[in-house]
């Protein structure tokens, strides 16, 4: 874990104090909101359908026992005993009021925590692999790198104003956990005749434009990291198009200008600014890389795993379903569900927090994550705790085994609460895991990614499901597209629409429809339903889709 | 042909809390649209919202929002003003609850 300095936390105490004032001002009229709106999304608070909304950030999705503490805190006493994790790494709060935000600010910052960066023009919060640190597959921990940047980034004089957000996602490992190329950049760390560097691309995104980022440099050495993404996004702030909030992301002026050009720009102002850095980076960069050192892992015995393995079948089908390989020996990185049937995916009550908190602290080095996935990831769990960590989880409703599966289902906040969307989601996500749940045919349909998005701005990533669900108003009823075949990762593509959208009460069985002629036309269990998409093409699953419409229409 | 004028409320965010609000005949901001006054004239909507608008310390966002008339008060022509009406639909709280 990083730990900040007195320098980090006077920053942040200061910050908090002139928002504290800027809200007070707010109240007593001396601020309008057009004047006020400004500094508190430079704060993270947000307005939305029904209240107000805190995003908080959680960098590169890490945290400590202590901090997950405090944000079960601040869902007790200032919201209405949750928190909603985000596809960015970030925890929402959806009911605070605002004279109470100064303090809710105030308790973050006393666990090193803050909402700096979560909204506005600017640089947001740095994501990454969620098992970084932990992963099997990885080549370095992609956490200093975020860090390296988030601190770069956090108050930048230059990039205070951008044209739009920007995103920053990063990836140490080939297979890539973090959906990097739907940001506007992704950082993956690469190794090349035995030395560590980046690949970097920019200009992906979901949103209205769907894009896959394009490799703008296959190998950035690490002395050259940081002046390189700066110089990208210094081209960018100048290019980006002011004009037009919708054309304003990197991904399009990547689009207008070509990829050669960007390039070229980039690569001229690096010459310009890299002499600038000095070094100091590096040091930084090397100072960093020690606060992320690997836990003492323990060298016991895994008896107590293959004993519960062999003997309860709800374990070994949480076992098989929910942990993932870790590079240590004896060690699994477990992945806690907050995808509970009929629950609301990403949604974690205080109580919850607590429960994933005390189990980092007694069994997981003290350290969590958080998925871009809306799950809990303890990255460091030896094996032999592994039979107590899943009766704790089971108790509170956290031992689910459907990672992967069809029920672990992104589901963005949509018209439920968000002011932006256009249909509801959340419902849609419920109803679809509730109807798995039902027919008990979850793991044999095996892995299958839906992701639901309740507009076009594509927080619920819909663009990169193997069924993409995408909420829209037509006419003044809520109408659900479905597109097939998208993939999340290093093999990036996007979905590919069906066809005309369904009624709220015809989504599920649409859905219901398509799986059953995944399962109908897939050559066996092996054969994913991605797999099976990409060799069979839409028609099958139009057939599936629209026939039995017709009928049902013509009847 | 002017295309005729779709009844409308006056509704806002309050300022303190966020919680949706209607603004009544009488200068009231009321969590309850049943208590909303009905704009039937585009004219008397319009000066409506400009005042409601100046009261900046008390409320944000606010705007028109179609309406019809029902047997107990405006009622929603269009689903996102009913789940500002009636609050989230995944939970038991927020407006829902309070009903």
């Amino acid at each position: 874990m990083y730990h900040y300095n007195d320098f980090d936390a006077a920053f942040v105490a200061e910050r908090n104090r002139q928002f504290r004032a800027q809200v007070e001002r707010r109240i007593d009229g001396s601020l309008t909101e057009d004047e006020f709106k400004p500094l508190r999304l430079m704060n993270g608070l947000y307005l939305q359908l029904h209240a107000y909304m805190l995003r908080v950030a959680i960098p590169y999705g890490t945290l400590n026992s202590a901090q997950m503490r405090q944000l079960a805190y601040l869902a007790e006493k200032w919201d209405k005993g949750y928190g909603h994790f985000t596809t960015r790494q970030n925890i929402q709060y959806n009911w605070p009021a605002l004279r109470d935000i100064p303090d809710m600010l105030d308790a973050l910052a006393e666990v090193q925590m803050h909402a700096i960066q979560t909204s506005g023009n600017t640089i947001r919060n740095v994501t990454a692999d969620h098992f970084a640190g932990a992963a099997a597959d990885e080549i370095a921990d992609p956490r200093p790198v975020a860090e390296l940047l988030r601190q770069w980034s956090t108050d930048h004089p230059e990039f205070q104003f951008l044209p739009r957000k920007f995103k920053i996602a990063v990836t140490g490992s080939p297979n890539d956990r973090a959906v990097t190329a739907a940001h506007d950049v992704a950082i993956r760390i690469t190794e090349r005749d035995g030395q560590i560097g980046y690949t970097v691309l920019v200009g992906g995104g979901l949103g209205r434009t769907p894009m896959i980022g394009k490799v703008i440099n296959d190998f950035v050495p690490q002395e050259d990291l940081l002046p390189y993404v700066e110089a990208i996004v210094s081209v960018w702030n100048l290019l980006g198009r002011r004009d037009n909030k919708y054309k304003a992301r990197i991904k399009i002026t990547v689009l207008e200008h070509g990829i050669d050009e960007i390039r070229a720009l980039v690569e001229k102002r690096f010459a310009e600014t890299k002499d600038a850095f000095n070094g100091a980076d590096l040091a930084l960069f090397e100072e960093i890389k020690t606060h992320f050192r690997h836990p003492n892992f323990r060298n016991v015995t895994e008896e107590a795993y293959d004993a519960a393995y062999k003997a309860d079948p709800v374990f070994r089908s949480w076992a098989d379903t929910n942990l993932a390989q870790h590079r240590a020996p004896g060690y699994a990185i477990v992945q806690i569900s907050l995808k509970k049937h009929g629950e609301t995916p990403g949604d974690a009550s205080a109580e919850q927090m607590r429960v994933m908190a005390d189990l980092a602290y007694a069994y997981g080095h003290d350290e969590l994550r958080i998925s871009h996935e809306q799950n809990v990831i303890l990255p460091h769990v030896h094996k032999s705790d592994l039979p107590a960590v899943h009766a704790k989880l089971k108790a509170h409703g956290l031992a689910t085994a459907n990672i992967d599966l069809v029920s672990d289902i992104i589901a963005c906040p949509g018209m439920d609460y968000c002011a932006l969307a256009t249909a509801r989601s959340i419902p849609i996500a419920q109803q679809i895991a509730t109807r798995f749940d039902e027919l008990k045919l979850e793991h044999e349909i095996g892995e299958l990614k839906i992701k639901i998005s309740g507009c076009i701005n594509a927080c619920g990533h819909h663009h990169v499901g193997h069924i993409g669900i995408l909420g829209l108003d037509r006419a003044g009823v809520e109408n659900y597209q479905i597109t097939l075949g998208g993939d999340h990762r290093e093999t990036m593509a996007l979905g590919q629409r069906t066809g005309p959208g369904f009624s709220a009460e015809e989504i599920v069985p649409a859905i219901e429809r398509i799986v059953e002629a995944y399962l109908e036309n897939r050559k066996g269990r092996e054969e994913t339903f991605l797999q099976a998409f990409n060799r069979l093409g839409m028609a099958p699953f139009k057939t599936a889709l629209y026939d039995q419409e017709a009928r049902v229409a013509a009847e | 042909m002017p295309k005729a004028f779709t009844p409308k409320v006056v509704t806002a965010n309050a300022l303190l809390a966020g919680d949706v609000v209607y603004l009544t005949a009488d200068d009231a901001w009321s969590a309850d649209l049943r208590h909303a006054e009905l704009l039937t004239d585009e004219a008397h909507a319009q000066v409506r919202l400009v005042e409601a608008s100046a009261r900046h310390a008390e409320v944000v966002g606010v705007y028109l929002a179609d309406m019809m008339p029902g047997e107990n008060g405006p009622e929603p022509t269009h689903f996102r003003e009913e789940f500002r009406r009636t609050g989230p639909s995944n939970h038991h709280h927020g407006k829902q609850a309070d009903l």
